[in-house]
């Protein structure tokens, strides 16, 4: 069995390759269009047969889940030496693993099919896609991973995808700065990742998974190796101090937003904590830890996505606090709530991005202040949307009511320190996420239409300037089919996990969800042409910058950065080079002085031998 | 007596022998470079072939004959798991070397023909050789053609350039010579074998040794502050020179350290391993800060192998045997990696006539696609990302730090592993934002159509690009032949 997981990564991988180099091969007689052709084939059918090869694991999983830990999958190709603990190349499919691979599979055929509309026009479609194959399995090699080295390889090669992705429009030297920003930022996080990788590794004296969790290691070790890890987690789960990459990274093609920057990549933070559950639950003060990174960053960046205008963004930024959501139930003791939220939201914010994508392809910007009135010209994509922000603000009976639920019990019922801290946040950021979706909803689909400045058109500089001058592009069936088929997933996953129904807290987070959308409803209907966000009042502003973190890292670290290095230069050149060049003009000098008594005077010669003769002689008989 | 490494030796030294001849003068046949070190690379491979990986740990395809008996020298030739990987690099890089010049022929084809080959020879020879002074003979030779390259095929600055070189190495080599003198003398022996099986030198001269021949080591590799000859020369060099030299040259260095110092003695690693992990520590964060702020491309690489042989020392300094291996895993990579980053930022200076990034100016992949993408693969390598081949000496290094060995205090070196670790995010950061700066952007309106990639520049880079993703993706093909080997150099070490 553990062939259809090697399969499920290698094929994806393949078609990367293939999609990279074989595309355009032979260069000069293949047109663009069979290039591109030829891409859409290399780019979907490996991930299609992956995602069959991921739902035949998860069946099999789900069939023979009874007989409890002997239903894991797993299977080792070597081991590798390394002069200490070895590392063991293997991969291992467990339940969880096997849930989270279907997710992505899907999630991945859904954002490939969808792609070959949305970058119908691109030049550069074929290295598009394969990036994005090369991320499916690069995703799958951490979900299906039996070794923490090798967990590491896939999480790093996903950040390579995700820079490479976030600057696919290179022209634009902001999408640049945004692809280097996210790399960085992540890096920073995953440099702690691995010392925390080290720490367990060492102690366990094996890299395997299973043997870490199964050994005996003393509890300091783990909270300190866990801490570490949390530093990877934030930094890939865009958590609070290391989310600041997000929102920029909505530069990027919104296909990529939906796959890697809402359903997967970004949810691996969360995922690598479920998957080495046992060894937190073992260092609670790391959960409380975690548990106070969520609470700040849940609210605050659903009241940044409140004040944003950038459609995207707000979607951005609702990622941020859905996956604190995610992350907070996990510090209140409840992998389950954790990982069925991170499954109903990875279903429900593609389906946004995915209509995200219709949209804006069809209006030619991202602000929602040149939207309005589409609910009659798009009318699929309105249902579809709707769903969405209806599972995004957790209203039944769309998927994200019951996680939501789930999650806001397990915080109920925790022991946790910060528990009454982050039950307050939880319930504080229900409303205003009410907010935000009713905002992001009535500014888009109702009301009249803005129509778009004509400046503002092709901010990406990808072609839409042309449709603007043909009318209204039509939207290609290829992207409304996955926006249909993720839209079932997104209304009723929630009744999966309906045996764990929490009626109270339901109640409870319903009421504050339309308490918080009703506010916008009723300033919204007072005067439909202006932004509700003004409710924010003078607040608006910092919610709009993000509370002005990024001006203060850059302020913090960048810059200074910068400045060390142009100070390294400098001494560079001109102390230890200068100290090197200096030793040279002394020797030069020094030889330049000796010279000065070889001068062939045969006079000065003797003067000198008969001082020496007096000096010695001297020195004689004064010392003896 | 094996005839292999001998041949090894010969054919490149023939080779540049036969074009001494006059008949040769003023014309010298297309591809005559192209096959002299296409046969060494052929034998290097053979031998690669014929080695016994069961026992990588003892040295094979020994040749042990007197050379001047009457001072006991003897001309000792072999290889291992630690010397054999290097050699085969080295037979590799210079084919490529001659395949870049066969699609773009430079001045005095038959003279830079014969400085290679010589090059060639010193350089397979210091990784084969088994005698200390055989080896410093070679360590030597090396010299002298890498002088007349830079001096004669380089830009505008050579002379300078390679005056400092020359002198710089020349005083490193000079404290060298002191150091092995030192052994000579305590063990009686010249034989590295012998010595490192156990030579009685007493603590404090094995200290003295260790300080001589590491200085000597640590200006070839370079480590931080004995590096300033090497932005200067990799700058001024030519494409094959700076490739020989960034691939193959300060590779001598590290290797004598795997060889010579931690081996023959031990005593003396384990005093002064502490500071040689603080210098490359120190050289992982000053050569990335140097990296941020460099305005020319080639300059830019150079520094950047400042911060990789920090790793690599790094390595060295925790006396693990998953640090030596780190370090001698980091060297191969660092030598495929950074020659290819030459090679291509060679290609670049070449259709663009400066290697400045300001004038460069954006949009390399919109203008050269090809090469702007492997300038994209190559820094991606170089920064460490896993699959790549970089990453594992860097993420082993990191390793050996985080428990060294036994007798070196563990706290210090943590805070080692810790700098190193930021130093892995100046790598990427002074990469990406280069890439962001040449790569990125619209490309100038005024610059006219260029050549992208040729077919001889693919064949050069091919090689490279495809050893990085298979020593990346398989790791273990390299680490399987290195570790018996550095398990048998540090004995009484525990895994």
């Amino acid at each position: 069995m553990i062939v259809l997981a090697v399969l499920a990564i290698l094929l994806p991988f393949v078609g990367a390759a293939a999609g990279l180099l074989g595309s355009r091969v032979p260069r000069s007689r293949t047109p663009a269009r069979t290039a591109r052709r030829r891409a859409a084939w290399f780019a979907v059918l490996p991930v299609a047969i992956s995602a069959v090869a991921a739902v035949w694991l998860a069946a099999r999983q789900a069939i023979t889940g009874d007989h409890g830990a002997a239903d894991t999958v797993a299977g080792t190709l070597a081991e590798i030496e390394t002069g200490s603990v070895p590392i063991s190349v293997g991969l291992q499919v467990g339940e969880l693993s096997a849930l989270i691979g279907v997710l992505v599979t899907v999630v991945a055929l859904a954002v490939q099919v969808y792609s070959v509309g949305y970058m119908r026009d691109d030049p550069r479609y074929p290295s598009y896609s394969a990036f994005i194959s090369l991320f499916t399995s690069a995703m799958l090699l951490v979900v299906y991973a039996g070794d923490l080295i090798v967990l590491y390889v896939g999480w790093e090669i996903m950040g390579l995808c995700s820079y490479l992705l976030i600057g696919h429009w290179w022209e634009d030297r902001a999408n640049s700065r945004a692809a280097v920003k996210a790399f960085l930022v992540t890096r920073l996080g995953d440099v702690g990742f691995l010392f925390g990788i080290f720490t367990l590794g060492l102690s366990a004296g094996s890299f395997r998974i299973d043997d870490v969790l199964a050994a005996d290691i003393p509890t300091s070790t783990l909270i300190a190796a866990t801490m570490l890890l949390l530093a990877g987690v934030a930094g890939k789960s865009a958590q609070v101090p290391l989310h600041t990459w997000l929102p920029d990274a909505m530069a990027g093609p919104t296909p990529i937003s939906a796959l890697i920057h809402a359903a997967t990549m970004v949810a691996a933070g969360i995922f690598v904590v479920a998957r080495l559950y046992p060894v937190f639950l073992a260092a609670q003060p790391t959960l409380d830890v975690l548990g106070v990174i969520a609470a700040v960053g849940m609210l605050g960046a659903a009241l940044s996505a409140l004040a944003q205008d950038d459609l995207k963004r707000v979607l951005a930024y609702s990622t941020i606090s859905q996956l604190a959501f995610m992350a907070a139930a996990l510090a209140a003791g409840s992998d389950h709530a954790a990982i069925f939220h991170l499954v109903t939201h990875g279903a429900f914010k593609a389906l946004l991005f995915l209509c995200a994508g219709v949209v804006i392809h069809y209006v030619g910007s991202n602000l929602m202040s040149h939207m309005g009135g589409l609910r009659t010209s798009l009318p699929v994509t309105f249902w579809a949307m709707t769903i969405g922000f209806a599972a995004l603000a957790g209203l039944p009976p769309a998927s994200g009511f019951f996680s939501k639920d789930a999650v806001i019990a397990a915080i109920e019922h925790s022991r946790s320190p910060a528990q009454l801290f982050l039950y307050g946040c939880a319930l504080v950021t229900v409303g205003v996420t009410g907010a935000y979706s009713a905002r992001a909803w009535l500014r888009t689909f109702f009301g009249s239409r803005r129509p778009v400045p004509p400046s503002d058109a092709d901010d990406h500089g990808h072609g839409r300037a042309q449709h603007e001058e043909r009318g209204r592009p039509a939207v290609p069936r290829s992207m409304l089919w996955p926006v249909v088929l993720l839209a079932v997933p997104a209304l009723l996953l929630g009744f999966a996990g309906v045996r764990e129904f929490d009626a109270e807290s339901a109640a409870i987070s319903v009421v504050i969800a339309l308490l918080g959308a009703g506010v916008v409803y009723s300033l919204w209907r007072g005067s439909p042409a202006q932004d509700p966000a003004r409710m924010l009042g003078p607040f608006r502003v910092p919610c709009e910058r993000a509370f002005y973190l990024d001006t203060v890292y850059d302020r913090l670290v960048a810059r200074p950065v910068l400045r060390l290095a142009r100070g390294v230069v400098r001494t560079d050149d001109r102390v230890v080079d200068g100290a090197v060049r200096g030793s040279g003009r002394a020797a030069v000098g020094l030889s330049g002085l000796l010279r000065l008594a070889q001068n062939g005077n045969a006079q000065l010669y003797v003067t000198g031998v008969l001082a020496g003769v007096l000096l010695i002689a001297v020195g004689v008989v004064v010392l003896a | 007596m094996s005839w292999i490494p001998i041949a090894m030796l010969a054919v490149p030294l023939l080779g540049a022998a036969v074009l001494l001849l006059p008949r040769f003068a003023g014309r010298v046949p297309r591809g005559y470079g192209l096959a002299v070190s296409g046969v060494t690379l052929a034998l290097a491979v053979a031998m690669a072939a014929v080695f016994d990986y069961g026992d990588t740990a003892r040295m094979q395809f020994q040749t042990d004959v007197p050379w001047i008996p009457g001072l006991d020298l003897r001309f000792h030739l072999g290889v291992d798991g630690i010397s054999l990987p290097l050699v085969v690099l080295t037979a590799l890089l210079t084919f490529l070397c001659f395949v870049h010049l066969a699609g773009r022929p430079q001045s005095r084809p038959r003279a830079l023909a014969f400085t290679l080959l010589v090059l060639e020879t010193g350089m397979i020879g210091t990784f084969l050789a088994l005698d200390l002074l055989l080896f410093f003979v070679f360590f030597e030779v090396v010299l002298v053609p890498m002088y007349f390259v830079i001096a004669v095929w380089g830009g505008p600055e050579r002379r300078a350039a390679a005056v400092k070189f020359i002198l710089y190495t020349l005083l490193g080599s000079a404290v060298l010579l002191l150091g092995l003198l030192v052994v000579w003398s305590q063990a009686g022996t010249l034989d590295m074998v012998a010595l490192a099986r156990g030579n009685g030198i007493a603590r404090s001269t094995q200290i003295l040794a260790f300080l001589a021949i590491g200085a000597g080591l640590a200006v070839k590799a370079p480590m931080w502050p004995l590096h300033t000859w090497l932005p200067d020369a990799h700058t001024e060099a030519p494409t094959v020179g700076s490739v020989l030299l960034a691939g193959v040259l300060l590779k001598m260095g590290t290797y004598g350290f795997a060889r010579i110092a931690i081996p023959i003695l031990p005593e003396g690693a384990a005093t002064v391993a502490p500071w040689l992990g603080a210098f490359a520590v120190i050289g992982i964060i000053y050569g990335s800060l140097a990296c941020l702020a460099q305005r020319d491309l080639k300059r830019m690489i150079a520094y950047s192998s400042v911060g990789h042989m920090g790793f690599v020392l790094l390595g060295f300094a925790t006396l693990t045997p998953v640090g030596v291996n780190a370090a001698l895993f980091g060297n191969v990579a660092h030598g495929l990696i950074t020659g290819l980053l030459f090679f291509v930022a060679g290609a670049v200076k070449d259709r663009y006539g400066t290697a400045d990034m300001a004038r460069l100016g954006g949009g390399m992949l919109g203008r050269l696609p090809y090469i702007g993408s492997l300038l994209t693969f190559a820094c991606v390598a170089s920064l460490g990302l896993p699959g790549l081949a970089g990453f594992w000496g860097e993420m082993l290094a990191l390793f050996g730090a985080f428990r060294p060995a036994a007798e070196l205090s563990r706290p210090l070196f943590l805070t080692f592993m810790v700098i190193g670790g930021i130093g892995t995010v100046l790598t990427a950061a002074y990469f990406l934002l280069m890439l962001s700066r040449v790569t990125h952007g619209r490309p100038a309106r005024d610059r006219g159509p260029a050549v992208d990639v040729t077919a001889y520049e693919l064949a050069a880079w091919m090689p490279l690009v495809l050893l990085t993703l298979l020593f990346g993706l398989w790791p273990k093909a390299l680490l399987a032949i290195t570790t018996p080997a550095v398990q048998a150099i540090l004995p009484g070490v525990g895994s």
